[in-house]
């Protein structure tokens, strides 16, 4: 809630143990982190805009656990929350991204030259290619703490960077309330329209408050790139189209975002990025990259296959339905991505989902004919 | 006994015991902190009219009762627990309209909501309450259940008889914003007075976070058991943050008197049974609710009431009796004569499904219930329902013998003190 958390200090009142939450059946990230002594410790503090421990947890004591993946169970407020609240978040961030330390650094990279192949992926098998990431502008509390007048600047200051775009990206902004019956229509058709979110890991952090005021979709004539506006993220980035070419699809995308940063830097409201954590997100499980680069692609064979989810696992690769996120596969048709965000870079991470797919489109064919896969099974990336 | 600091804030002047005891120093550290600058700037970048919530597609008592000046007096304010308006209003925006009812679209977080934010919330009293004035007028508070005549109904028309209120406990926080420890104090205040219940009232705690399969099974079987809500008109209101936290359900072994806590209010109390005898309901309902407030006062806690509002609850619909007194009822006749919604307007009731709110009715039987809630005792609107069914069951017979009936006058608003 914006503009400072008095609230809090009325809390401080009581003691630890009767303030700290109940975690006993939860299954999260943060519920396998939080000690009393954590909670003790951080409870009085806030960050200067006024977002506390108790409002970074909540999601995830409402939420004790998901059925397809760990969730994290908590959230950022602003980019102050990563660094107040450390002593829990460090931990999180170590067991969500593969033992990254507080220490590490994190390596940037959005030259999209330096991306091998990409251009071929078999379309019979590959039916489209997208990739995403977040962005979140500096000077503005995150979605879950977000007053209404910051949102609206966020979306008016997004809204002149993004119609000041030309060429591939000459496009238009519709804002969610007040689209026309037609142009949510043609929206749904393009399959570009978010939806106010129903998800309790979404709406318990305070990310649906006032929908749909100050959110919208921006996209490009051509409806190959487009924008989010205050959904999960102050900015959600997707370049994609159908087929395999998941190479232009990347330098779309690097080239897109470039020129929207750099609008973004001539207001004085450049992109949340630090060193350590790269790009600064609301969840901490899209630090760093907050990249996902995938395909959708048949597999019916190979995800039959007893090595399927091992295979995966070995090309830092993960795989959900078709609808996105909390859905399961139709038609042996499956989303597959890269798994990791934070560590590695852009080009580094959409080189494994093309080198990765690639691969398994051959076992695929391979499969279809009958023949065997296990030579082809590969060594841990 | 309740506990020193919990003492002090359960008198009589919270504002000002709270002010003397942590106020002072908070507002001591908050001048040095980084957060009392940012906030401030924020401030000023962003003045009331930049936070203003777009309303316009609204249809509910608080989108009709703010208006920017409004919001702008009362942005900034803080109530003594540091409640603030926009999280007063938060349900409302993110609700525009509810399809059956006009919904009221703001929550109190604690008792002095009602005084810190009156200007919004004596409008929207006003609107849902029938043009009742907090200001110039007093509520009525009458249990006593001996007054009530000819509240036994004809058991071929209603099948069960209900009534339920909330009480809230005083110097606790309200649902929307009580934090963890808060809520698990109205628990323990609450499970410690009903130990103390005897006789047909005796009876037992079940912990929503610890009951077996088997006693879940038991509650959804008797129809007591509550669920965490769904309903965004709460959800938005933040009253289901850590759920199942501290809430429960006790009943009596004679399962017709039973408590929610910490559903929509610090408890919601019911007693209900099949049959038509709602004066035996009523009855039951008011010496459990007396014992109750007695054994609460025995350690030093009292209901939150006062003269203007009545009892003081989560929901402004609530306040005054937070009484809804109720049949189930079979008129599978007058529900289809077009008349119907007619005479229940004058006769000051509502019908909802047998679901409850929110439910449609399905076949003859509805949920028949009272209107009203502030300006009119308790006394008086169970005897306006019992009235109110007695006339009802009355024209269906009618109407089964091919007789006419008649749609009564309104009945009489409230008396204005």
């Amino acid at each position: 809630m914006p503009f400072g958390n008095t609230h809090n200090n009325f809390k401080l009142n009581f003691k630890v143990e009767d303030e700290i939450p109940d975690l006993s059946k939860h299954n999260n990230h943060m519920a396998k982190v939080l000690t009393k002594e954590i909670y003790g410790k951080l409870r009085d503090k806030q960050t200067p805009s006024g977002y506390t421990l108790d409002d970074v947890i909540q999601t995830g004591v409402d939420n004790p656990g998901h059925p397809f993946i760990m969730t994290v169970g908590c959230v950022a407020g602003d980019e102050e929350s990563y660094d107040i609240f450390k002593d829990l978040l460090d931990p999180i961030i170590s067991d969500r991204h593969g033992g990254y330390k507080p220490t590490d650094k994190h390596p940037t990279d959005m030259n999209f030259e330096n991306l091998k192949g990409g251009d071929d992926l078999d379309p019979n098998y590959v039916l489209s290619s997208r990739v995403r990431t977040g962005r979140s502008i500096k000077g503005y509390t995150l979605p879950p703490h977000n007053s209404r007048g910051e949102r609206r600047a966020i979306e008016k200051l997004s809204v002149e960077a993004l119609t000041s775009l030309d060429g591939e990206f000459k496009g238009r902004y519709y804002p969610l309330k007040s689209m026309t019956d037609a142009e949510q229509d043609q929206l749904i058709n393009d399959h570009f329209l978010f939806d106010k979110p129903v998800s309790p890991l979404l709406t318990c952090a305070g990310m649906a408050r006032d929908w749909p005021d100050g959110r919208g979709i921006w996209h490009n004539d051509a409806k190959s790139f487009l924008v989010w506006v205050n959904e999960e993220d102050h900015l959600r980035v997707i370049a994609m189209e159908q087929g395999g070419n998941m190479r232009e699809v990347f330098r779309r995308f690097c080239v897109g975002l470039k020129r929207i940063e750099e609008i973004f830097k001539g207001h004085n409201h450049g992109f949340m990025w630090n060193e350590h954590l790269g790009y600064v997100l609301t969840c901490p499980s899209n630090l760093g990259t907050g990249l996902r680069g995938g395909v959708h692609v048949k597999l019916p064979n190979l995800s039959k296959h007893a090595k399927f989810d091992e295979i995966l696992g070995r090309l830092r690769l993960q795989k959900r339905g078709t609808g996105g996120v909390d859905t399961a596969s139709v038609g042996g048709v499956f989303d597959i991505s890269n798994a990791d965000r934070l560590g590695s870079s852009e080009v580094a991470q959409v080189q494994l989902v093309v080198d990765g797919v690639k691969l398994m489109v051959e076992m695929e064919k391979k499969l279809e004919k009958g023949e065997a896969i296990d030579s082809m099974i590969p060594a841990q990336k | 006994m309740a506990s020193t600091f919990t003492r002090m804030i359960a008198g009589r002047y919270p504002a000002a015991l709270l002010a003397s005891l942590g106020a002072g120093t908070v507002a001591g550290g908050l001048l040095l902190s980084d957060s009392a600058l940012f906030a401030e700037g924020k401030r000023s970048l962003y003045p009331p009219s930049a936070d203003f919530p777009d309303l316009r597609k609204h249809s509910n008592c608080m989108a009709a009762a703010l208006t920017p000046a409004i919001y702008a007096r009362l942005r900034d304010q803080v109530t003594p627990q540091n409640w603030t308006l926009d999280q007063c209003i938060q349900t409302g925006v993110d609700n525009p309209g509810h399809p059956f009812i006009k919904t009221v679209g703001a929550v109190a977080g604690d008792e002095e909501t009602y005084e810190v934010f009156a200007e919004l919330f004596d409008p929207i009293i006003k609107d849902r309450h029938n043009g009742y004035d907090p200001r110039t007028m007093k509520h009525p508070t009458d249990l006593d259940a001996s007054k009530i005549t000819n509240g036994v109904f004809d058991e071929k028309y209603v099948l069960s008889s209900r009534v339920r209120t909330g009480r809230s406990i005083r110097g606790l926080s309200l649902p929307p914003a009580c934090s963890r420890s808060e809520r698990r104090e109205v628990e323990r205040v609450v499970v410690t007075a009903l130990a103390g219940l005897k006789g047909e009232l005796a009876g037992r705690y079940y912990g929503l976070g610890d009951m077996s399969d088997k006693e879940q099974q038991q509650l959804i079987d008797d129809h007591f058991l509550f669920d965490k809500p769904v309903s965004p008109l709460l959800t938005c209101a933040f009253m289901a943050r850590d759920w199942p936290d501290a809430r429960g359900i006790w009943h009596n072994h004679e399962k017709n008197f039973l408590i929610w806590v910490n559903e929509e209010d610090h408890t919601r109390v019911i007693s209900m049974e099949k049959g038509g005898n709602m004066k035996r309901v009523f009855e039951r309902f008011c010496t459990g609710l007396k014992q109750v407030e007695q054994l609460i006062h025995e350690r030093g806690w009292e209901f939150m009431w006062n003269e203007r509002l009545g009892y003081i609850l989560t929901c402004p619909s609530n306040l005054g009796t937070g009484l809804r007194a109720g049949v189930h009822v079979r008129l599978p006749i007058l529900s289809k004569d077009t008349r119907f919604s007619k005479i229940l307007e004058n006769l000051r009731l509502q019908k909802r499904g047998t679901g409850g709110v929110d439910t449609a009715a399905t076949g003859d039987t509805f949920d028949i219930s009272n209107n009203d809630r502030l300006g009119k005792s308790e006394v008086e609107l169970v005897q306006q329902l019992v009235d109110g069914v007695n006339y009802l069951i009355d024209c269906e017979k009618k109407l089964e013998k091919g007789q006419e009936i008649k749609v009564p006058f309104p009945v009489a608003q409230f008396k204005k003190y």
